[in-house]
């Protein structure tokens, strides 16, 4: 979990709805690009068409120059209410490719990854609720089995 | 739902959007985008969870905010699919709905869990915001993403002959 002294503040009420409503706007753009689609990610995975690829590229490109920019400008590194920005630490580790293999071939079978789960559970698409209770129980076979992973 | 096709919001202009949601998210809550945290936390709040260590901290406290973000990207496809004119492209395969199929996506979906918190991310997580923060472990986990992919689909298609929609 997220060990940090930013927590000892006390969150403004604001940021509640902001989330709510950033996750809006992050699932109404997956699901209007159609990277949620059984479809397009059938068709990256197969080399068929460039489309998801494109997308995943230009998000990184753009977050790679935004942050660059935000870190020039932004020396003392907190948010607008003053608080710390939260980078994740994101160690090597074995589960770094081991999981990310793993994951990788769940992500076909599913043609969801974690966004698009939730996305297409909110456009109606019931059986995504099935790959969800997977993805819960997948957790919590990871929280068990953890002490005998290599980290 | 036989939806015909149209052509998706155009690449050039979903990445960079998607894209700014690292720096907009920072400077605004302080926490950076990612999705896959929130199986945990919904795996936490069960009863009897919490005797495993990997669930033991306070869900409403650390990610509540998570839990927020992934229930508006839920209301996000509900407003794109029934509000701002659907998705234009059909989002699921109709043989998902038999048993076979449910039991697979469930498979998949357990894949999905597991691989995400022993990688300790997804594709927002590493791969966007992640990569935007200039992690090389999260590039070397995207990149082990899409060959699990690719490798899933090469088996599909070449062992048990299945077909690209």
């Amino acid at each position: 979990m997220s060990e940090t002294s930013a927590s000892v503040v006390k969150t403004p009420w604001w940021k509640y709805p902001a989330w709510l409503l950033l996750g809006v706007g992050f699932g109404a753009v997956l699901t209007k690009a159609q990277v949620i689609s059984v479809v397009r990610v059938r068709r990256m995975f197969a080399f068929q068409e460039a489309h998801m690829f494109l997308v995943i590229g230009a998000a990184v490109v753009t977050g790679v120059i935004s942050m660059f920019i935000v870190r020039a400008l932004r020396k003392t590194k907190t948010d607008v209410s003053g608080v710390p920005m939260e980078f994740k630490k994101r160690p090597f580790q074995p589960g770094i490719w081991i999981g990310g293999l793993i994951f990788g071939v769940g992500w076909y079978i599913t043609a969801a990854c974690p966004g698009p789960i939730y996305a297409l559970i909110g456009a109606g698409v019931w059986d995504a609720l099935v790959i969800l209770a997977g993805a819960i129980v997948g957790a919590f076979v990871f929280g068990w089995l953890k002490p005998k992973l290599p980290h | 739902m036989e939806t015909a096709i149209t052509d998706p919001l155009p690449w050039y202009i979903a990445g960079p959007l998607l894209g700014l949601f690292v720096p907009a998210m920072l400077l605004l809550t302080g926490r950076e985008p990612g999705v896959s945290s929130s199986f945990r936390h919904l795996c936490a709040v069960v009863p009897g969870a919490k005797a495993l260590d990997y669930f033991k901290y306070d869900v409403w406290k650390d990610g509540l905010w998570q839990i927020l973000f992934v229930i508006g990207i839920l209301l996000g496809g509900t407003l794109v699919q029934f509000v701002l004119g659907g998705a234009g492209v059909p989002l699921f395969l109709p043989e998902n709905l038999t048993a076979a199929g449910l039991a697979l996506l469930f498979v998949g979906g357990l894949l999905v869990g597991f691989g995400t918190r022993y990688a300790d991310g997804c594709t927002s997580g590493h791969t966007i915001s992640g990569i935007s923060n200039l992690s090389l472990p999260s590039l070397i986990a995207s990149a082990c993403f899409v060959a699990g992919g690719v490798l899933a689909s090469l088996v599909h298609r070449f062992v048990f002959g299945g077909l690209v929609p």
